[in-house]
C-alpha cells in the first residue's frame, strides 16, 4: 500500500532536507525529506523536477519520423525508444512480423544496447557505492575512485560498455542517436567485417561478463542481511517474457505476479496493455504512478527492470545466464526477492545473457543478407513493447489517413517504478535516517536506494496536457485566503 | 580577339572564364568552392539566398548573378566575407524551424551541408520558431513547410521543366512563404507528380516523398561521405532524393 510517508500530517512545523540532485543517476530528480526536532522523519518524497512532454510534441508529424526523433528522450537507452517505437509502427504499415534479418538486426542492436547500459549502470555508477560503503568519503565514492583502487574492475566497466556501443554503432550506424531501424524493418543488414569485428571481441566479453556476475554475488552475499534488508518493500512484479515463457528482451507478452509469486496477468498482447494496466498523478510529481487495473491504484503498484525479469520467466534460453539465475534464485526458494539491492545481481546476470545472446546472433547467417522491410495493409494504431535495460517500456501510437501522428502514449520504464522508488527510500529513511542527525553518508544511503532501480529520470516525465500547478494566496498568519489548482487531468 | 583569355582576379589568383560565365560558375570551373543554396546549374541563376556573395571592385554583390568581367577584382574569403556567409545561413537556421536530428533529410540537406563547411555550429541569433503547419494532405508528398529557406528551386522545376506552376512564393518580407497552385491551399489538390522536377531539387527537407524517410543508413548519406564543396566542384549539385552525389 501506498507509505505513511508520503504525507506528513504537519509540514509546516518540519525541518526539510533535500538532496537536489539526486546524483549518478540519468536525467535530474530530487528528494525531500521532512524531519522534525528530534530528527524523525515524517515525509520522504522523490521528485522529478524536468518536464519533457514529447507525448505531446510528436503529435502532427509523420509517423516514420517518430523512431528518430523519440530516441532523443534519452541518451543513454535510445535504442529502446528507438525500437519500441519502430514495433508500434510495424503494426502502422502492416509488418507485425518484420523479415528474419530486421529481426536479428534489431536484436543485435537491442542487446548491445543491455549490454552497454547495464554496464554504464553498474560499474560507472553503483559500483562505488558497493565498492567502498554507502557512507564512505564521497571524494573517493565515484568511478575516478574505481579506477584508481579497482582499475581492472573500471577497466572492465570501460570495455564492456565499449562493446555494447559497437554493436549499437554497427546496426544503427552511430553509437548514440541511430537511425537503423525504421517501420517494418531496417535500413540494412550487417556487413561480414563488423560481424567478425564484434566475434572477435566476444570471448572477453563473455569473460568479463562472467568476472562481474561473480563480483556482484560476492559483495551481495558478503553483506547479505544489510543488503537484503536494505529498503526492501514487497510488491508485484511486471515483465515481458518470450511466447515460450523464457526471458526474452526484445519481443513477447506481459506477465505479472504478486509479491508472493502468484500471477496476476500472463499471455497479455501489447496491444492489450491498456486493459491491464493504469496511470495516477501526483501533484507533486511529473512522472505519473502506473498501477494494475485490478488491484487499484494504491495496492496496484508493481516493480520493472531486472530483478522482476529474471523472476518473472520461466527460464533463461542461454546456459551461462540460466545457472547464474539458479544460484539467485537459490537464495530464497519458493520465494521471490524483493530487496533494492538485489537488482545489480539480476543486472549483471542480464549483462551476461546478453553476451551470450549477441554470440548467437553472430552466428545467424540472417544479420548478413536478406529482406530488410516489409509491408501490409495499413492500420491506424499500434503498440509497441521492449524490455529496455531500466524494464518495460511502452510505446502506443495513432497515425491518420494522411500518415501523421495523432495520439502517443509513453509508459517509459523509470515511470513503472515510481512507485517502487519512492517506497524503497521511504524504508531506507525508516532504517537509517530515523532518529539520527543527516550526514552526507545517511543521506547517500537514500540515493543508493535510488540508483538500484538504475532510474532514467529525463525518459519518464511526460505528462500530457499542461503542467499540475497550485497557486495560494497566504496572509500573514499563515491562512490560505485564496487556491487556485491546475491538474493534469483538467487541462489540455 | 575572340580567342583571347579572359581573366579576373580572385582573392589575388587569376580566373580564366568565358563568355557568359558568372563569377559563380567561373570560379567553379577553375576549382574554387562558392559557397551557394540557392543556385543550381540547371536552372538560371536566382540570387535570393546571397550566400554566394563577393566583392567586385570593392561592392558586394551576388556572385551567381554576376557576369565575369575581365579585369575585375573579386574577394571571396576574407574574413568579412566569410563571417557575412555564415551570418546568413545562421539566419536561415533560425528564421525557420530546422531540428536536424531528427529531420529526415540529415546527412541529405544543403543547408546543413553548408553550415557544417562555413563553420556554423549554432544559430546564433535567437530563433523565431515560427508556425508552419506540415501539409500532408497529398497521398504521396509530404510538404514540411517549416524548413523551407525561400531559395524557389522548386518554382522554377515546377515552372520551367514541369510546366505545372505548382509552387509559388507569397507575402513579402519575413512573412513571405511557399504556398501551392490550389484554391484549397492544399498539397492534394494541385497537379503534383512525384516524377516531378521539383520533387528532385529542395536543397532542404521541405519536399519529401512519404514514408521513405531514414531508408538510406548513415554512412551511405550524400553529405557523409562528400562535403558541400566537393559536390558543388564535382558539378553535381547537392543531394538527389536516392542520397547518391
Amino acid at each position: 500500500m501506498v507509505s505513511d510517508l508520503e504525507k506528513a500530517k504537519d509540514p509546516q512545523k518540519l525541518r526539510r532536507i533535500a538532496i537536489d540532485p539526486v546524483s549518478r543517476v540519468e536525467g535530474h530528480g530530487k528528494v525531500t525529506i521532512l524531519l522534525d526536532d528530534q530528527h524523525r522523519v515524517h515525509q520522504v518524497r522523490l521528485h522529478i523536477v524536468e518536464f519533457r512532454g514529447f507525448e505531446r510534441f510528436i503529435q502532427g508529424r509523420p509517423y516514420w519520423e517518430v523512431p528518430v526523433m523519440v530516441q532523443r528522450l534519452c541518451g543513454i537507452c535510445p535504442v529502446s525508444h528507438h525500437l519500441a517505437a519502430s514495433k508500434a509502427l510495424d503494426h502502422v504499415v502492416g509488418a507485425a512480423r518484420v523479415p528474419d534479418t530486421a529481426d536479428r538486426v534489431r536484436r543485435l542492436m537491442h542487446y548491445g544496447q543491455i549490454l552497454q547500459s547495464h554496464a554504464l549502470h553498474f560499474y560507472h555508477l553503483s559500483s562505488p557505492d558497493l565498492l567502498f560503503g554507502f557512507g564512505s568519503d564521497p571524494e573517493q565514492r565515484n568511478i575516478v575512485g574505481v579506477l584508481a583502487a579497482y582499475p581492472d574492475i573500471a577497466r572492465q566497466g570501460v570495455m564492456l560498455r565499449k562493446f555494447g556501443q559497437e554493436a549499437i554503432r554497427i546496426t544503427a550506424g552511430k553509437r548514440v542517436h541511430g537511425t537503423g531501424s525504421v517501420p517494418g524493418g531496417v535500413n540494412k543488414a550487417v556487413s561480414a567485417a563488423d560481424r567478425d569485428e564484434l566475434a572477435r571481441a566476444l570471448p572477453q566479453v563473455l569473460d568479463w561478463a562472467q568476472q562481474g556476475v561473480r563480483l556482484v554475488a560476492e559483495l551481495h552475499l558478503a553483506n547479505r542481511r544489510a543488503y537484503d534488508e536494505f529498503g526492501t518493500v514487497s510488491s508485484s512484479l511486471m515483465s515481458l517474457v518470450g511466447r515460450d515463457g523464457k526471458l526474452d528482451l526484445y519481443d513477447g507478452v506481459l506477465r505479472a505476479r504478486d509479491a508472493d509469486g502468484t500471477l496476476i496477468f500472463d499471455g497479455v498482447e501489447p496491444a492489450e496493455y491498456h486493459t491491464q494496466l493504469r496511470e495516477n498523478v501526483r501533484s507533486w510529481s511529473y512522472m505519473k504512478f502506473p498501477f494494475i487495473q485490478s488491484r487499484g491504484a494504491d495496492e496496484g503498484w508493481y516493480k520493472v527492470g531486472p530483478l522482476a525479469r529474471v523472476q518473472n520467466c520461466d527460464a533463461i534460453g542461454t546456459p551461462l545466464a540460466e545457472a547464474a539465475r539458479q544460484e539467485l534464485l537459490a537464495l530464497a526458494p519458493g520465494r521471490l526477492l524483493h530487496a533494492p539491492l538485489m537488482f545489480h545481481w539480476a543486472r549483471m546476470i542480464e549483462l551476461l545473457h546478453a553476451a551470450e545472446m549477441i554470440g548467437l546472433l553472430l552466428d545467424d547467417p540472417a544479420l548478413q543478407s536478406g529482406t530488410l522491410t516489409a509491408s501490409g495493409p495499413r492500420a491506424t494504431s499500434g503498440v509497441g513493447i521492449i524490455e529496455a535495460p531500466r524494464g518495460t517500456l511502452i510505446h502506443h501510437y495513432e497515425v491518420d489517413s494522411q500518415d501523421l501522428v495523432t495520439m502517443c502514449n509513453l509508459i517509459v520504464s523509470t515511470t513503472h517504478n515510481n512507485q517502487a522508488m519512492n517506497e524503497a527510500i521511504r524504508q531506507v529513511a525508516r532504517q537509517h535516517l530515523d532518529g539520527h542527525e543527516p550526514t552526507e553518508g545517511l543521506l547517500n544511503h537514500i540515493e543508493v536506494a535510488i540508483r538500484a532501480f538504475d532510474p532514467c529520470l529525463s525518459c519518464a516525465t511526460h505528462a500530457l496536457g499542461k503542467m499540475p500547478l497550485a497557486v495560494e494566496l497566504v496572509a500573514p498568519d499563515g491562512r490560505v485566503v485564496q487556491r487556485l489548482v491546475r491538474d493534469a487531468e483538467s487541462v489540455g | 580577339m575572340s580567342d583571347e583569355r579572359k581573366t579576373f582576379t580572385l582573392d589575388g589568383q587569376d580566373v580564366e572564364f568565358t563568355e557568359g560565365q558568372t563569377i559563380l560558375q567561373a570560379a567553379l570551373a577553375s576549382g574554387t568552392y562558392v559557397p551557394s543554396l540557392c543556385y543550381h546549374p540547371e536552372f538560371r541563376p536566382h540570387g535570393s539566398c546571397k550566400v554566394c556573395t563577393v566583392k567586385v571592385n570593392g561592392r558586394t554583390t551576388a556572385s551567381c548573378t554576376t557576369p565575369a568581367t575581365a579585369g575585375d577584382t573579386v574577394e571571396l574569403a576574407t574574413d568579412d566575407l566569410k563571417d557575412l556567409r555564415k551570418n546568413l545561413v545562421q539566419f536561415l537556421f533560425t528564421e525557420g524551424n530546422h531540428f536536424c536530428p531528427s529531420c529526415e533529410q540529415s546527412g541529405n540537406c544543403q543547408l546543413q551541408a553548408v553550415g557544417y563547411e562555413l563553420g556554423v555550429v549554432s544559430g546564433h541569433y535567437n530563433p523565431l520558431f515560427p508556425s508552419r503547419p506540415v501539409d500532408a494532405s497529398h497521398p504521396d508528398v509530404l510538404l514540411e513547410l517549416n524548413r523551407c529557406i525561400l531559395c524557389e528551386l522548386c518554382v522554377r522545376a515546377s515552372a520551367l521543366v514541369d510546366r505545372k506552376h505548382v509552387f509559388s512564393l507569397s507575402g513579402r518580407g519575413i512573412t513571405k512563404h511557399l504556398v501551392v497552385n490550389a484554391e484549397s491551399g492544399r498539397l492534394a489538390d494541385t497537379n503534383l507528380s512525384v516524377e516531378d522536377k521539383a520533387m528532385s531539387v529542395c536543397p532542404v527537407g521541405v519536399i519529401l516523398r512519404k514514408r521513405r524517410g531514414f531508408r538510406v543508413p548513415i554512412g551511405e548519406r550524400t553529405f557523409d561521405t562528400h562535403t558541400a564543396s566537393e559536390i558543388a566542384l564535382a558539378g553535381a549539385r547537392g543531394p538527389t532524393e536516392d542520397g547518391a552525389p
